[in-house]
């Protein structure tokens, strides 16, 4: 073995950071998955009617469906009867006011760095913190209600704002869409929901933090996001979850409806357990995110960093339906140790004169098996659709793999498709230039690798960049030589 | 300051240098010349301590130390610094902030205090107006679309801002057209002092036009079969390679 090889050995040991588990009070209802569970957590979260009839379909569909196989993962089989779909904290904060909350809570998201205090909230950031199956707190809630901004944890939006719900729920991901959005439709227990009314430009950053902490539970959180005619919002979404020797499985679902003119940008820094060194335990990530441009010149624009779970299985994707709209995906994914991630995007062009740019940069270090799966489809209407795409793949070692799977229909022929591939090892000569002069092996690495990820960083909001470099850092501590 | 002795050294099993023998004093300027494929570049390589080349035998001392122990950036931040014949590429990485990287771990490692955004600035602005140099040069990724000439300049900018004790350049001289050659050259002159040394490998006389060096030798098959001041440069352009490596073939072994 080389030094360069030694050196990266030396790095994919790094530890986790968030693997602290926090003893909360916990409210659960028993393992397993059947009707009654379903009718149990929409009584627990006291639903409407509607809700529950709508779980309950989703329930069915699901119970026909069969766990996909086509993805290129190694899975150790799911028992879905040995999990838990409901756990929440027994003190939980009543109207918005921290002071009856488990103080122990409070001192998860501290220790996490989320402050739920206001103020010592990062300034510009509103937060709704979801542990386990429920949302803890929405921080500036009424600031922006000023504005007519919508921002709360889902269940208070069942209550609150039931018509938007129902308006809205399923509308982008129908329940059938997948085995595991049907399963999340059943079982969803918390998330946040987010409506932007016309016109109006959100002036701080919308972020929701999950997470996991009661053992043997799975995470099924759902998101919606509305955006009106000529809004704007950017939207975080930040996770994390104690080290546990069993997988656990996080099964959530985004749905992003942007009217005209709308833009949203939704951001994601995903850092769940990716397992040990020996790839014990982590968790697994299968989300279904979509966003629907629905309107004429409407814009969605996913960014992602994905350094955590021990499997990734994840899509965000963009139908461009309204004329002229655009869909952004930039992503970075990390995978390394055994980490397994199967990752890309889904721009279906059906408006006139639609346009995406997917820009994808994998890395894989240790064992670790990373591929990008997307599908650019231009549909018979779409007329002067343009797709533009880059993948490229950047190897550390030689032991971990790196896959495009690139998918193309196109049923109208003005439509303009680019793609361009590249892999690459973390050179050796560049490796030597950085070192030559005088920096270390781990700042030369990510010196590169930041480099390599610039175009999709750019993309980030500004605290959060920084915030997923360090977390690169992390990842990779020691990957590369 | 430098003393190499019987240094050998083998790429992938194959010997390239076979018993090297060199001196530099502080404040000398030394030239390696030679044929393609005598070992002038390997010479660098193994000075910088790249992984690829296995040192069989010999030492290397610099500044009482043993330079074989020490890994590429510890050598680095001793002083030594390589300037490569083909300086590479890192796309997204900024020049600028490659340069601020630079130079705040050699002054960490100096014991001095790193500096902020501003100090840097300055100190770069000072040295690309002394190589003639443009500012837009710091915001373009390093080395990336970078012209060859721009890129020997660029390497020229990071031995101004490094200060090296020992500056090794590899053919920095190699695709450059006059005036980026006299930029080359009046940036290591502007160096020259007694405290530092120079090693310049160089293919032809010309650039031993603008820095005129202390000592010249002439590497054949990997070792130096001819040391001389100056002039013997210049003999070398008149004559060729050929000469001696007759002279060679005709001495006993």
């Amino acid at each position: 073995m080389s030094d360069s090889m030694q050196t990266l050995e030396k790095h994919t040991k790094s530890e986790y950071k968030y693997g602290w588990t926090s003893d909360i009070e916990m409210d659960t209802i028993p393992k397993g998955l059947s009707e009654d569970v379903v009718r149990m957590i929409s009584a627990k979260k006291n639903e409407p009617q509607w809700l529950l009839d709508w779980r309950l379909e989703a329930f069915r569909i699901w119970s026909e469906m069969k766990e996909p196989d086509w993805a290129k993962l190694n899975i150790n089989p799911i028992d879905y009867q040995d999990i838990i779909y409901f756990a929440a904290p027994k003190k939980q904060p009543k109207l918005n006011s921290l002071d009856e909350a488990d103080p122990e809570l409070l001192r998860t998201f501290e220790r996490l760095g989320i402050p739920l205090n206001e103020q010592k909230v990062l300034a510009g950031v509103a937060v709704d913190a979801v542990i386990d199956s429920v949302s803890v707190t929405t921080t500036f809630k009424e600031k922006l209600s000023e504005l007519g901004i919508i921002f709360c944890s889902f269940s208070e939006a069942v209550q609150e704002h039931p018509e938007l719900v129902k308006e809205y729920i399923g509308s982008v991901v129908p329940r059938n869409d997948n085995y595991f959005a049907a399963l999340n439709s059943a079982v969803f227990s918390d998330g946040s929901f987010c409506y932007i009314p016309k016109g109006v430009h959100c002036p701080m950053e919308l972020s929701t933090y999950f997470r996991i902490n009661a053992a043997n539970t799975g995470q099924f959180e759902r998101t919606l996001i509305v955006a009106e005619d000529d809004s704007y919002v950017s939207y975080l979404e930040g996770c994390t979850a104690p080290m546990r020797d069993e997988n656990q499985l996080h099964a959530a679902v985004v749905e992003i409806f942007a009217k005209d003119r709308a833009f949203v940008k939704y951001s994601t820094v995903q850092n769940w357990y990716p397992g040990d060194k020996d790839g014990k335990g982590g968790v697994y990530n299968f989300v279904t995110k979509r966003g629907l441009c629905d309107g004429y010149r409407s814009r969605i624009s996913w960014t992602q960093v994905e350094t955590g779970s021990a499997i990734t299985w994840k899509y965000p994707s963009c139908v461009l339906k309204g004329n002229e709209s655009i869909g952004e995906f930039y992503s970075i994914a990390v995978t390394n140790n055994h980490q397994q991630a199967d990752t890309g995007t889904k721009m279906t062009h059906l408006g006139k004169n639609t346009k995406s740019t997917i820009i994808s940069k994998g890395i894989s270090a240790g064992r670790s098996q990373n591929s990008y799966r997307g599908l650019v489809k231009i549909a018979k209407k779409a007329e002067n659709a343009r797709n533009f795409s880059e993948c490229d793949s950047l190897l550390m070692g030689d032991r971990c793999g790196a896959h495009t799977f690139p998918y193309i229909e196109i049923e109208n022929q003005s439509g303009k498709v680019e793609h361009e591939a590249t892999t690459s090892k973390i050179g050796a000569d560049q490796m030597f230039y950085c070192t030559q002069r005088g920096l270390s092996d781990e700042d030369a690495i990510n010196l590169i690798v930041n480099g390599y990820c610039k175009e999709v960083f750019n993309e980030l909001p500004m605290e959060f960049a920084v915030e997923a470099q360090k977390l690169l850092e992390i990842s990779l501590e020691g990957s590369v030589g | 300051m430098l003393k190499i002795k019987d240094l050998r050294a083998s790429v992938e099993d194959t010997e390239i240098l076979k018993g090297v023998n060199l001196e530099i004093k502080p404040g000398e300027v030394h030239a390696i010349m030679g044929p393609n494929g005598s070992g002038k570049s390997t010479l660098g390589f193994v000075l910088a301590g790249k992984d690829d080349y296995e040192v069989t035998g010999g030492t290397i001392e610099f500044k009482g130390q043993d330079l074989l122990e020490l890994d590429p950036d510890e050598r680095a931040r001793e002083g030594v610094f390589l300037g490569f014949q083909y300086p590479v590429e890192i796309p997204g990485v900024s020049n600028s902030n490659f340069l601020k990287m630079i130079v705040n771990s050699m002054r960490k490692a100096r014991g001095e205090k790193e500096l902020d955004s501003l100090e840097m600035l300055k100190l770069l602005k000072e040295k690309l107006a002394t190589l003639g140099m443009n500012i837009n040069m710091l915001k373009r990724s390093l080395n990336d679309g970078f012209s060859g000439g721009e890129k020997k300049r660029n390497e020229i900018l990071q031995m101004a801002v490094l200060e090296p004790t020992l500056a090794i350049l590899d053919e920095t001289d190699s695709g450059l057209d006059i005036d980026a050659l006299k930029v080359v050259a009046d940036g290591v002159n502007s160096m020259r002092s007694e405290d530092r040394g120079f090693l310049i490998i160089t293919h032809y006389q010309r650039l031993l036009n603008y820095i005129v060096p202390d000592v010249v030798h002439v590497l054949v098959d990997g070792k130096i079969v001819k040391s001389g001041d100056k002039n013997l440069a210049l003999e070398l352009e008149d004559k060729g390679y050929d000469w001696i490596k007759e002279n060679k073939a005709a001495q006993p072994a």
